[in-house]
């Protein structure tokens, strides 16, 4: 495992570039993920808007 | 033929089937990312020159081919855009611009990282990390474009031309590095080629390659659909689904 | 109107507001030449390192300066509203692409051409040197106008203006910029430089064709 680790010597050169990639691609999707969220919960809210405005 | 791809083009109905597609993808990606890093990480030898250090190229590599996948990809549906006006294909070029941009930083970085190792410095102007850094000022020039422009629908036309500008300067840009790189630095073999590739090396390499794609393309779905409901925010099919969302948090 | 009297209508015009408005036509000129001199105070005035930068440095203050002057293009049509009735009316607007990025090379990329005489002498430039600089120039000056011209009709009315315009042109010029310090510098070693020369003017064929739709696409984004 330890060797696994040290990848022969270059282990920082390497976890740090998985790290990185790992970084970018995750904060990607989650960045997409929160953007659905955030428009159908603003799309939500001008809905309740609406709502309120209608005559009783 | 056109009926069966209008009916895609329709906001509504690529929404819905999107939203397939895109688990399924993830789950696609999650899969081919785990056979890819053990086949990178563990299974593929240590090479003869480099050691393991070697094992950068299953990020480095894949990145660098999205980073111009993702272009074309955009340039194709700036194109689309352009000519047949369809929202889908503006929603598209917006949505994959901030994607193709993490790419091309990813393959900047991770090469710069592996060049460390490899030749002592943190980076050499090599023909094809120099052409990487130009690309990435392409995608930053267009998503701030289209950052800068208040309507959505001529934001996403404006940066469409832009796209379109910089796919014909891609190749011209990518040549005109190479020249200039053999100018500086004397006929020496291009520093990133691999001599040839053994195979257990080689097949991690394109397995990654295919993960990388279906999380481009679950990513951009999901982007896709914010801007579908963007878009028709006012339709009653939209309004019906926030409604019905809406209605199951507060029921 | 046909696209002759269109063309140099326009063109016509352009060159009347410069002579109206003269410093926005010089500063641009002035900013070329105190980006060009900033080098030696920089590098120190030893002459044989100038003469091995020289070609490079007036190339860089070109792009700089042209970008710069870019920025005004469309900027005053769009502010007094003739823009968008010249993209309204119908008019042929590959032709006033054309002609816009015409004048914008007499005001901005001839003038250049000019001053780059004595910059580069003073940066102990030789005289044959000297030559295939301004063949060099000649060639990238006129694409960079034309391109420009494409991109400032993209930004025209922006907030960011002129940065916006610098931060998207200046990656579109750099085989202008590889091509045209590479004639200087082979130039300055005494040898040949025609193919580099030949790439420019093959750019140069290749903005003209394209470009003046590229603008006209962008105006009729913008201002339709």
């Amino acid at each position: 495992m330890a060797e696994f680790l040290a990848m022969g010597g270059y282990g920082g050169y390497v976890w740090s570039a998985y790290g990185i990639a790992a970084l970018v691609l995750g904060t990607n999707a989650l960045l997409a993920h929160r953007a659905e969220r955030a428009v159908l919960r603003e799309l939500a809210r001008d809905l309740d808007g609406d709502d309120d405005d209608a005559t009783a | 033929m056109f009926t069966f791809l209008h009916k895609y083009a329709s906001l509504m109905h690529f929404y819905r089937l999107s939203t397939r597609w895109s688990s399924v993808l993830a789950l696609v990606t999650a899969v081919l990312m785990a056979w890819g890093l053990y086949g990178g990480l563990v299974t593929a030898p240590a090479d003869y020159q480099q050691g393991d250090s070697f094992r950068i190229i299953y990020i480095h590599v894949p990145s660098a081919w999205m980073s111009l996948f993702v272009y074309m990809c955009m340039a194709g549906a700036g194109a689309v855009a352009l000519i047949w006006r369809i929202k889908l294909a503006e929603i598209w070029l917006r949505a994959s611009a901030p994607l193709g941009a993490s790419f091309t930083f990813l393959a900047l970085v991770t090469g710069a990282i592996w060049g460390k190792p490899m030749w002592g410095t943190w980076w050499v102007w090599d023909a094809r990390l120099t052409s990487e850094l130009i690309l990435l000022f392409l995608y930053l020039g267009i998503m701030a474009l289209d950052n800068a422009i208040e309507d959505r629908r001529t934001a996403a036309r404006a940066a469409a031309v832009l796209t379109l500008i910089g796919v014909v300067n891609i190749p011209i840009i990518h040549y005109s590095v190479e020249w200039w790189s053999t100018l500086h630095q004397g006929p020496t073999v291009t520093k990133f080629d691999a001599p040839s590739i053994h195979v257990d090396m080689l097949i991690p390499l394109l397995v990654m390659a295919i993960a990388f794609t279906t999380f481009y393309l679950a990513a951009v779905l999901a982007r896709v659909r914010s801007g579908i409901l963007a878009y028709d925010r006012n339709t009653s099919w939209v309004r019906e689904l926030v409604g019905g969302a809406r209605g199951n948090a507060h029921g | 109107m046909t696209v002759a009297r269109v063309f140099s209508a326009v063109v016509r015009r352009e060159l009347r507001r410069a002579a109206r408005s003269q410093s926005e036509a010089l500063y641009p000129l002035i900013f070329f030449v105190l980006a060009v001199v900033l080098y030696p105070f920089a590098l120190g005035p030893d002459p044989t390192l100038l003469a091995a930068v020289a070609g490079g440095v007036v190339w860089v203050a070109a792009l700089l300066a042209a970008s710069l002057s870019l920025d005004t293009l469309f900027r005053n049509d769009y502010a007094d509203g003739s823009l968008e009735l010249v993209v309204l009316s119908g008019a042929p607007l590959a032709v006033v692409a054309l002609a816009k990025a015409a004048a914008h090379w007499l005001l901005s990329g001839l003038p250049i051409l000019l001053l780059a005489v004595p910059l580069a002498l003073a940066l102990e430039l030789g005289a044959q040197t000297l030559v295939i600089l301004l063949a060099s120039l000649a060639l990238g000056s006129a694409s960079m106008s034309l391109v420009g011209t494409a991109v400032s009709a993209l930004t025209v009315g922006l907030r960011g203006g002129g940065m916006l315009l610098a931060m998207l042109i200046l990656p579109l010029y750099i085989p202008l910029l590889i091509f045209g310090a590479a004639a200087t510098a082979n130039a300055a070693l005494g040898l040949g430089a025609a193919a580099e020369l030949y790439f420019l003017a093959g750019l140069l064929v290749l903005a003209i064709t394209l470009t003046p739709w590229a603008t006209a696409a962008a105006l009729r984004i913008r201002m339709g």
